[in-house]
């Protein structure tokens, strides 16, 4: 192959995650991780300390402490994220969840064709989240109210503070715990194969669009080819721009 | 005593209480379990000891419909002999298929006689529940459906108490599939009259006389949780006055029936006890005249007053089986498979990636190469 026509690309660095995304995407990490681990130990108790003495334990106290406290921490993140939604950059904003727009529907259509079924045609290239991501976080976002719901409606009868008892009605709506108990237990699926997905899905942009997609929740930073610019394509539903092109570019 | 005569003034409880021949003493040590049981204040007993001092009993009809009539047992065999005796037998019930002496046309009479006698009075008992199924055909007391009795001894009644399970959530009959459309009174009860929801399988006795107690000294229901059950008795899970929850916390667990742990008296929470998803006062009042319960007795909590107990999952296995995917499959059996399918399918992608994208990503290569070179000096 000749190298002649190498097209050498003049990126440009775009602050796309600002650092409060950052820091909840991380955090959610983290104390995710710490949820399904203490999830997994409450649901199902490894049989490691059956030859153990019972004096001075409290293995389970503090699983299940770990697990409230992570919940309490997870809960205000989320609430955190949600209200960024509406002070963040365009990135952040909750426009980019809810596919309330045609064009919405058309980007994410596009997506599926072109990242799932493998079409050939023109790359689809977004800065922040694409439309199918962004609507898979939206679910995402569900399921996180869902695990709230379920976790501190649990949590209310075993708490005298206020707060859980607020969500009290969660478990009589379900008819009791152990229903309550069981989506709660589902739903931690949700997350698993979710994050298996998502990280995959992340290594796999960063090789196919080379723009530093792996790094971006690191330092917030994107690199995006300066003909995007010139040329106005910005694929993610923009608020601001709405007359932006509806076309998949390259 | 008949039912059918029913007196101008019926006897207070107290007179009751001495007619049977009841001390002052045997009398005073009820009143006082009863307002231990049912979480009142020490200053209280002298309200509940002068209610039943002078209120007229109250009188009540007691209904079964589609049930095996634990609630009664359960009920006189409460661990004070006043609760039979007085709040249970003849005395106070004029209609009960189980215990009345009347039958046939004397029954129905007693009961219609009580209904017009004593409207908006009398304290309406139901144990079972309600088939709704071919017009109610599978419940039918002298021609009539459970239903229609139901709605009619409802109509005027002062409170309606779902004793059990059955009444309260429908319990084994109301298991999948359901082929009478068992339902619990809740369901079928219109609104208005005030019910409460003694449910278990079956209730403790003492929780039962201790509703019918509150009744008759406070003339109005007690507080109830959102689900319809009196807050003294149903506030907190089993789990929580289980004298094995130390085990709990410490992770020390049966690992199967008949082994090392089981004799040690360890936590019953893999073996399948339901106790930290059940609210019932069992590990506070216990069985038999405060003798022992289930996990006392080395038995996980099999959640008999929670709803649909008997769809709930194994009695013996802490993750519940999956409606629909076989009695085998829990949601962790489902989760491992999805995993793994997520897996291939994300190999699968990963191949995929590189040959249909090919183009672009030897193009990005080729790119970071050029680049690369011409940093070489
Ligand atoms: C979002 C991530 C979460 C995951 C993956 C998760 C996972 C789990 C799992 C697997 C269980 C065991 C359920 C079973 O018995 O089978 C559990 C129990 C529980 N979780 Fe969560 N949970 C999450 C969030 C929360 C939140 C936000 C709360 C709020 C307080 C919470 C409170 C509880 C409570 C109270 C229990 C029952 C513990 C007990 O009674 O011993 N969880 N969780
Ligand atoms: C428990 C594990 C994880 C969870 C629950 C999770 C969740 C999320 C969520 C909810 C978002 C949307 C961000 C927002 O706008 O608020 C997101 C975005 C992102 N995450 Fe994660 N994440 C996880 C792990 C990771 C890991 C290990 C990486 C590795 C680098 C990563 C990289 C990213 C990136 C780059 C984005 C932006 C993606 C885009 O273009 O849409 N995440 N993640
Ligand atoms: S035996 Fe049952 S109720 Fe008692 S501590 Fe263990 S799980 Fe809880
Ligand atoms: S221990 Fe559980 S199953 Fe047994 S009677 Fe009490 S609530 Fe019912």
């Amino acid at each position: 192959m000749s190298d002649t026509a190498v097209h050498i690309q003049r990126l440009r660095r775009v602050y796309v995650w600002e650092k409060p995304v950052r820091i909840y995407h991380w955090l959610n990490v983290l104390v995710l991780l710490a949820l399904v681990v203490t999830g997994f130990y409450i649901a199902n108790p490894l049989a490691l300390q059956s030859q153990h003495e019972a004096t001075g334990k409290f293995t389970m106290g503090w699983i299940r402490y770990i697990h409230f406290a992570a919940a309490y921490i997870f809960f205000f993140n989320f609430l955190f994220r949600i209200y960024w939604g509406f002070v963040g950059n365009k990135y952040a904003s909750w426009r980019q969840f809810l596919p309330i727009s045609r064009k919405f529907f058309k980007e994410m259509w596009y997506v599926f064709r072109m990242d799932i079924l493998m079409l050939k045609g023109r790359e689809h290239m977004s800065i922040g989240h694409n439309a199918m991501a962004g609507f898979i976080y939206f679910l995402t976002f569900v399921v996180f109210l869902v695990q709230c719901l379920t976790g501190f409606g649990l949590y209310a009868s075993t708490s005298s503070w206020w707060f859980p008892k607020l969500f009290a009605w969660v478990p009589a709506m379900l008819g009791g715990d152990i229903l309550t108990r069981q989506v709660h237990h589902w739903a931690m699926w949700f997350f698993i194969l979710f994050v298996v997905i998502h990280v995959y899905l992340v290594f796999y942009h960063d090789y196919v669009e080379g723009r530093g997609e792996m790094s971006s929740m690191g330092g917030g930073w994107k690199f995006i080819e300066e003909e995007t610019f010139t040329r106005g394509h910005h694929q993610t539903p923009n608020p601001e721009k709405a007359k932006a092109q509806d076309g998949p570019v390259k | 005593m008949s039912n059918d005569a029913l007196p101008k003034l019926p006897p207070t409880y107290y007179q009751e209480v001495e007619r049977k021949g009841y001390s002052r003493r045997d009398f005073l040590g009820f009143v006082t379990m009863m307002a231990a049981f049912m979480g009142l204040e020490k200053s209280a007993i002298g309200q509940v000891v002068k209610a039943l001092e002078t209120k007229p009993r109250v009188p009540v009809i007691w209904l079964h419909f589609q049930e095996c009539t634990c609630c009664s047992e359960s009920f006189i065999r409460s661990s004070h002999p006043i609760v039979a005796d007085i709040l249970l037998d003849k005395i106070s019930l004029d209609y009960s298929e189980t215990l009345m002496a009347a039958s046939g046309f004397q029954a129905e009479a007693s009961m219609k006689n009580t209904m017009e006698k004593y409207k908006g009075e009398y304290i309406l008992c139901v144990e079972g529940s309600v088939p709704t199924a071919a017009d109610g055909v599978y419940c039918m007391i002298g021609g009539k459906t459970s239903m229609q009795i139901l709605e009619e001894a409802a109509a005027n009644a002062k409170a309606v108490i779902a004793w059990g399970s059955c009444a309260s959530n429908g319990c084994v009959q109301s298991a999948r599939p359901n082929p009478t459309s068992a339902t619990p009174i809740h369901k079928v009860l219109k609104a208005g009259v005030p019910l409460i929801k003694v449910p278990g399988c079956p209730p403790i006795g003492e929780v039962m006389a201790g509703v019918i107690v509150h009744l008759v000294t406070f003339g109005k229901i007690p507080e109830l949780d959102r689900l319809g059950r009196p807050k003294a008795f149903y506030s907190k899970r089993v789990h929580d006055s289980c004298y094995r929850r130390p085990y709990y916390d410490a992770g020390l667990f049966v690992e199967s029936f008949d082994d090392e742990n089981a004799k040690k008296g360890y936590c019953l929470y893999k073996v399948g006890c339901k106790g930290p998803s059940t609210y019932n006062a069992c590990g506070v009042m216990k069985w038999n005249n405060g003798t022992s319960y289930p996990i006392q007795a080395g038995h996980g909590c099999i959640g008999c007053s929670e709803e649909n107990y008997w769809d709930n999952g194994r009695l013996y296995e802490r993750a519940s089986a999956f409606a629909g995917f076989g009695i085998e499959a829990n949601a962790d059996d489902l989760g491992k498979v999805a995993l793994a399918a997520t897996g291939v399918a994300v190999a699968a992608h990963a191949i995929a990636t590189n040959v249909r994208k090919h183009k672009l990503i030897f193009n990005l290569e080729k790119e970071g190469k050029q680049s690369e070179k011409e940093l070489e000096s």
